[in-house]
């Protein structure tokens, strides 16, 4: 395994389905305290480049190593959460039947095994860590409600909410903004971004105003691969880039 | 503490239910010894002993509502276990008969000198003694559960699949139990019963006793589930019903969830099953019958499932619809079942408990529990 001091390092992977080829040979370097932007059409492969990460997904060949020391394609899902690595989905995940408040107990940092939740019971610390994460994620007077009876912005968050919960070192968040108004949008550019006062943070969207607002480097990824990296402006202006964009 | 909280704070509905199965259980055998047959109050004895096979029918509902109601694990192999419970009890009071048999055999039930067998098997040792046989009732359906579950969740089985390999697991088990060499009496199963823990099975005074035992046992298996579910257990459980997914992304071991649920309504199955086999005096193959764990669904689904009280509820309605249609109109009664079956999901999808929640308009603080009957694969 590769000795590195990047916290994400992912050397050439490649994963195909059934012959067709979703990731080629990707690079990509994330440092500790980093926050990545990641942009590509539909199909690219960003979400399948998080399956990876995440152990959903084991790529035919490629090097995955985190934290300069595991390698995760040795691990899977549950291994490599406990690792640190969050995961927001494409496609918003809460407990629908469980309150808000559930949501984030579930997800708080703590101990995970059969006989440990089966006995838990509530500990201060886990009351007061609650309610900073209601307030930052502002879902504090929604605490009790059921999550399925939330909006689609405010599960999304709900969802961020859960990851911070975890404790983890890097958030993967795949579309935070999908379906988002305007003002929801802002308000998540600026939660990712006190996140990522303390976490790295790899961001996938399509959401342009979205991407320039966080002001972070932009990862282009066409084909499975990467295709540029950069500025915002200095990938916009990249003709390979504006091609596989208006070649749409 | 853990109980308490589950069972008082946010369930008085639960706690009637524990309520009213305890009356019944002590109430019906108590007039039926207590008043003579010409009394108004008296219950005669088939009432009896339907109540307790009801209470039987219900704390197997309940087994099968942990899995399915409360982690989307659509169990159609239950009724394995529940017979799997009855055999070892069946076991026995086989033994307990001694030389009163037709073949007067101090040591090998009728079944085996009819056979020609000369030893008793090895895996009747020990069903002499009712200690054994108990901890056989629990120990079997669950270590069948474990070694299934095991295999099954740990390869991330789901969905129909699984419920495919479940009834595939009573249905083996249906054609194996048939098998006269399998040594647990083939066809006919078991029955002719003497005596259990020496009082004679055909008393009054046990029947009161057996009746007794289904709702202290099937009130105890409330308050094991409600703790259960009521723990923060029970929440990563309904996370991995909804949300399996996420629930893994979490950091959680979705199948060491499911692995232990099963195995607890597994041995709760089985100790309906032995519980059961006394009361109706017999246990044969037909037990295993892949119709009996389909029903038992059925029973969850008309009373509600992921409540504790509607499995209950499910059970007694249905059982008691049945020994009704069956006196009444016995060819219509496979229809009513069937016909439940299709239109319970599409009128009532919360059953019965859904419809009373409806009536009294507490839908909006309370869950709305339905999720898709088998979730579609990940
Ligand atoms: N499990 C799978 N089996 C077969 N093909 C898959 C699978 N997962 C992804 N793909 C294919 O791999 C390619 C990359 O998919 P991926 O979901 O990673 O794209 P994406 O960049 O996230 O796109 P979008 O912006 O639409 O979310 C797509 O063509 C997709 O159809
Ligand atoms: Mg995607």
């Amino acid at each position: 395994m590769r000795e590195t001091d990047k916290l994400l390092y992912v050397d050439g992977i490649s994963v195909s389905f059934d012959g067709f080829r979703a990731l080629n040979s990707l690079s990509l370097m994330i440092d500790d305290g980093e926050m990545r932007a990641i942009i590509g059409p539909n199909g690219a492969g960003k979400t399948t480049m998080m399956d990876v990460i995440t152990g959903k997904t084991r790529p035919d060949s490629g090097e995955v190593v985190f934290d300069g020391r595991h390698d995760l394609r040795a691990l899977d899902e549950t291994d490599i959460a406990r690792l640190g690595i969050g995961r927001k989905f494409q496609r918003p995940t809460v407990f629908e039947n469980h309150t808000v408040e559930d949501n984030l107990l579930l997800a708080l940092k703590g101990k995970r095994r059969v006989f440990d939740t089966l006995f838990a019971r509530r500990a201060t610390s886990e009351t007061t860590r609650l309610k900073d994460l209601l307030e930052l994620i502002g879902l504090g007077t929604q605490r009790g409600i059921l999550a399925g009876r939330l909006s689609h912005g405010q599960k999304q968050w709900l969802e961020i909410g859960m990851l911070l919960a975890q404790d983890p070192k890097l958030l993967l968040v795949d579309e935070p903004v999908a379906g988002m108004t305007d003002a929801e949008t802002e308000t998540t550019a600026k939660l990712l971004r006190e996140i990522n006062k303390t976490r790295s943070v790899i961001v996938v969207e399509h959401d342009m105003n979205f991407v320039r607002e966080l002001g972070v480097t932009v990862t282009v990824l066409h084909e499975g691969s990467v295709l540029a990296e950069g500025s915002l402006d200095q990938v916009s202006a990249n003709p390979r880039v504006v091609e596989v964009y208006l070649g749409r | 503490m853990i109980v308490a909280r589950a069972l008082f704070a946010d369930n008085r509905r639960l706690v009637l239910c524990i309520a009213v199965v305890l009356i019944a259980g002590i109430g019906l055998p108590l007039l039926n010894l207590l008043t003579p047959p010409t009394s108004a109050l008296h219950v005669p004895t088939y009432v009896v002993q339907l109540v307790g096979k009801y209470l039987c029918y219900a704390l197997l509902a309940v087994a099968v509502d942990l899995v399915w109601g409360y982690c989307g694990i659509l169990t159609l192999g239950h009724g394995a276990f529940f017979a799997l419970g009855g055999y070892a009890m069946g076991m026995y009071l086989m033994r307990q008969i001694g030389s009163r048999g037709v073949y007067g055999n101090p040591l090998l039930p009728d079944f085996m000198v009819f056979l020609n067998w000369k030893q008793l098997p090895w895996f009747w040792q020990g069903f002499d003694q009712f200690w054994f046989a108990a901890i056989m009732v629990v120990l079997v359906p669950g270590l069948l559960a474990l070694g299934l579950g095991w295999f099954a969740f740990r390869s991330r089985v789901t969905g129909v699949y699984l419920s495919i390999i479940t009834q595939a697991m009573t249905f083996a088990l249906w054609l194996a139990f048939f098998r006269n060499d399998m040594g647990f009496g083939g066809n006919n199963g078991m029955t002719d019963f003497k005596e259990i823990l020496g009082f004679s099975i055909q008393s009054g005074g046990t029947r009161a006793a057996l009746c007794f035992a289904s709702a202290l046992a099937l009130a105890l298996g409330l308050v094991v589930a409600a703790s259960v579910v009521g723990s923060r257990f029970g929440k990563v459980l309904v996370g991995v019903r909804d949300a399996e997914s996420r629930v893994r992304f979490l950091g959680y071991r979705p199948e060491n969830y499911k692995l232990f649920v099963f195995v607890v309504s597994a041995m709760l199955a089985g100790v309906a099953g032995a519980l059961y086999v006394p009361q109706v005096g017999i246990i044969n193959p037909g037990e295993f019958h892949p119709a009996n764990s389909i029903e038992a669904v059925i029973w969850v689904a008309i009373g509600g499932r992921g409540t504790l009280v509607g499995p209950v509820l499910g059970a007694v309605l249905v059982n008691f619809g049945k020994t009704w249609l069956t006196g009444a109109l016995p060819e219509v009664w496979l229809f009513a079942l069937g016909a439940l079956f299709v239109f319970v999901p599409m009128f009532l999808p919360n059953g019965v408990v859904g419809l009373w929640r409806s009536r009294v308009k507490r839908a909006p603080a309370r869950a709305d529990k339905t999720a898709p009957l088998a979730r579609p694969a990940e």
